[in-house]
């Protein structure tokens, strides 16, 4: 068996049983690892209905075929659960190293299931896998926990939870290697429940590879490739994703104050240009990445430095909560790192929160006098940070996410989600197609499921209208399917700026001995697209949750470059629908499905 | 009467975030590149007064008297 090491681990946390199975390789071909096979592993054994947090529900942690080798960025894992954030199949990816050392202990997948009746951890040293004791790190924040247990496992990576995963916040991340974070869909709260602190890997296995001298030819062409490119080999080493800050500023689809405006005038604050002039150290790259976009900064917090924000949590806590202040969104990253929570819905949360106290729904009252969340006021980020992780006082109403919290006060059309989760930092009015991509998203509101901010503001491969419809819907289908693909073959989304369709397809044949075309690259990743889609239709998601907040439908944008447009959603969904090959509903047609070998 | 020019990322350096140009009548973003030194094939993204489109077309706009013109190298993230 090339690329898979041909191994599962299955730890049951319950019972303490740990076993390990073998990987059914036609199986794995078929979905080819990650997203696509862990959403196939956990759809295989748990039941769409599942409350995600019941003992019974599971985790699939699992890398790709290409974790682990010399392929560029070839070291993410992805975690596939039920997300207690959306309903939804949660497939959340980190980079880091740890993906590429569950495949040098010597395992393609951990499967966990049940629940401790203590707070435990879990050590895997290739074929010597413990469940231990946790207790003198439940309750501590990411980077102690991570210490001590680097201390007690010397060698190993350490995935964790911190204090929100612990108390089930629904927007709790898994983080690993401090600050790398599979951060979206809750699944750090699914780990919390299973009384699950951490996992720590390491190995000296590697994987068989078809050809070795061919994939060395083919990785080098694609080495070439990302550093030739403007993007990969420029743009992003120098200023890291926050380039962004600025020409999505121009653009006017910068989110201010939830969603109220489209375009900061202070950006300049807080973009890549600045980060780089007076907080960069230096860049801190993913395994085996020849990109390097992870920033190392100045920050109070460590005279070393500590791991830099993204463009999201840059716009979400600056644009989004109208404050413009580097440090402030240092801070705020720092405080979700070590809390473990995911920076888009944190902030974003906070971003409904001070609309609701704008428009008097939380008042001082509400609050008990505590620092107001006001849009504009540094002092309330990182406090009520604090207070979300550790689901103090209304920082448990918080911690539950911006749909419940604007749920709660009976307005939910304040939360700008999709399906509960949080749409990140690029306005839909002004982006058609993109607004098509977070509706139509499995995970809900995400950006990285279909990245048409490439085409339709960034030029690239080329650039498109981006308030026409044409065409859209093709468009979405394509970036969603090549997306699938990559996220399932444990590389890093960003190498899609440089590489394409038949560049992935080289790289597969050469570590698995496949055969594969572009083309066939593009089915499995549309198959993995509808496998996603058939879990959330049994666990009950409709047609009328493939929507976008009714501001972005119906309020026109105020100002900007992107003045007076809305979302033209009801005439891109029925488009996008037919191109998927499903009926007007959105459900897969069983021709469609029959094609995919899903039926 | 001056237009503005907004450089960003690597087109700042030696030129700065942002230049001011006399203003001539009909003139376009290819004009300001070239008198910048900057090459189409460098550029990514051109805003002309708020608007956007493919990077050749958009230099071939005239700016207004009071205009301004945003420059973009090729950049991305997510």
């Amino acid at each position: 068996m090339f690329g898979y090491m041909g191994k599962i681990l299955r730890v049951n946390l319950t019972t303490n049983a740990i076993t390990t199975e073998d990987l059914d390789f036609e199986l794995a071909k078929k979905y080819i690892g990650g997203r696509g096979l862990g959403t196939k592993l956990y759809m295989d054994e748990v039941d769409p209905k599942i409350d995600p947090f019941a003992a019974e529900n599971k985790i699939v942690i699992i890398n790709g075929p290409l974790s682990g080798t010399a392929t560029p960025t070839g070291g993410r894992y992805m975690v596939v659960t039920k997300s207690p954030l959306t309903g939804c199949i949660a497939s959340s990816n980190s980079g880091g190293e740890w993906g590429a050392y569950l495949k040098y202990a010597g395992y393609d997948a951990v499967i966990i299931e049940g629940k401790a009746s203590l707070p435990v951890y879990i050590n895997i040293d290739e074929e010597k896998v413990e469940i231990l004791p946790a207790l003198d790190v439940w309750g501590k924040l990411v980077t102690e926990a991570s210490d001590i247990l680097r201390e007690k496992q010397p060698g190993s990576k350490v995935m964790t939870i911190g204090p929100a995963g612990e108390k089930l916040s629904q927007m709790a991340a898994i983080m690993n290697e401090n600050d790398r974070t599979a951060g979206r869909s809750g699944v750090g709260a699914v780990m919390g429940s299973k009384n699950l602190k951490a996992i720590t890997v390491k190995g000296n296995l590697k994987p068989e590879i078809a050809d070795a001298e061919a994939l060395k030819a083919v990785t080098k062409e694609c080495r070439a490739l990302l550093k030739e490119n403007g993007v990969t080999g420029g743009g992003l080493p120098t200023y890291g994703t926050a380039v962004l800050v600025n020409i999505i500023n121009e653009h006017g689809v910068y989110p201010t104050n939830n969603f109220q405006g489209g375009v900061d005038p202070d950006a300049e604050a807080v973009s890549g240009e600045t980060m780089t002039e007076k907080y960069l150290i230096k860049r801190n790259p993913c395994h085996h990445c020849p990109i390097g976009c992870g920033r190392w900064v100045k920050s109070e917090h460590s005279p070393d430095g500590i791991g830099g924000p993204e463009y999201e949590t840059l716009w979400v806590f600056a644009g989004d909560l109208g404050i413009n202040d580097m440090d402030v969104v240092i801070d705020a990253n720092y405080w979700c790192n070590e809390l473990g929570l995911d920076t888009i819905s944190a902030g974003a949360t906070l971003a409904a929160a001070m609309e609701l106290y704008q428009r008097g729904f939380i008042t001082d009252e509400i609050l008990a006098d505590d620092i107001a969340l006001k849009f504009g006021n540094p002092e309330s980020v990182v406090h009520w940070l604090k207070k979300m992780g550790n689901r103090e006082g209304f920082g448990d109403l918080l911690a539950r996410g911006s749909y419940r919290l604007a749920d709660f006060f009976g307005v939910p059309e304040y939360s700008m989600s999709v399906k509960k989760q949080d749409i990140p930092a690029y306005d839909p009015r002004g982006i058609q197609g993109m607004g098509l991509q977070y509706a139509t998203s499995n995970r809900g509101g995400c950006h990285v499921r279909g990245y048409l901010i490439s085409p339709e503001i960034l030029g690239l491969p080329e650039k498109l209208d981006r308030f026409d419809l044409a065409g859209k819907e093709v468009w979405a289908k394509a970036f969603q399917d090549l997306t699938a693909v990559i996220d399932s073959l444990g590389l890093c989304l960003f190498t899609s700026f440089a590489m394409g369709a038949q560049n992935y397809a080289d790289m597969i044949n050469e570590v698995l001995g496949t055969k594969w075309s572009a083309d066939e690259v593009m089915l499995a990743g549309e198959r993995i697209w509808n496998l996603e889609k058939l879990f959330n239709l049994e666990a009950g998601i409709t047609k009328a949750d493939d929507t976008l907040p009714p501001r972005l439908l119906n309020e026109p944008m105020p100002e900007g470059p992107t003045k007076g447009w809305v979302h033209k959603l009801d005439e891109l969904l029925p488009l996008y629908y037919k191109e998927r090959g499903w009926d007007e509903d959105g459900i897969p047609t069983e021709e469609r499905l029959k094609k995919l070998g899903l039926l | 009467m001056a237009i503005k020019i907004k450089l960003f990322a690597n087109f700042r350096d030696g030129r700065g975030k942002i230049v001011e140009m006399d203003y001539t009548p009909g003139m376009t973003g290819q004009d300001v590149i070239d008198d910048l030194g900057i090459t189409a094939p460098e550029i990514a993204a051109v805003i002309v007064d708020g608007v956007d489109g493919k990077v050749d077309a958009m230099l071939a706009v005239p700016i207004k008297e009071d205009g301004y013109i945003a420059i973009f190298p090729p950049v991305a993230g997510g």
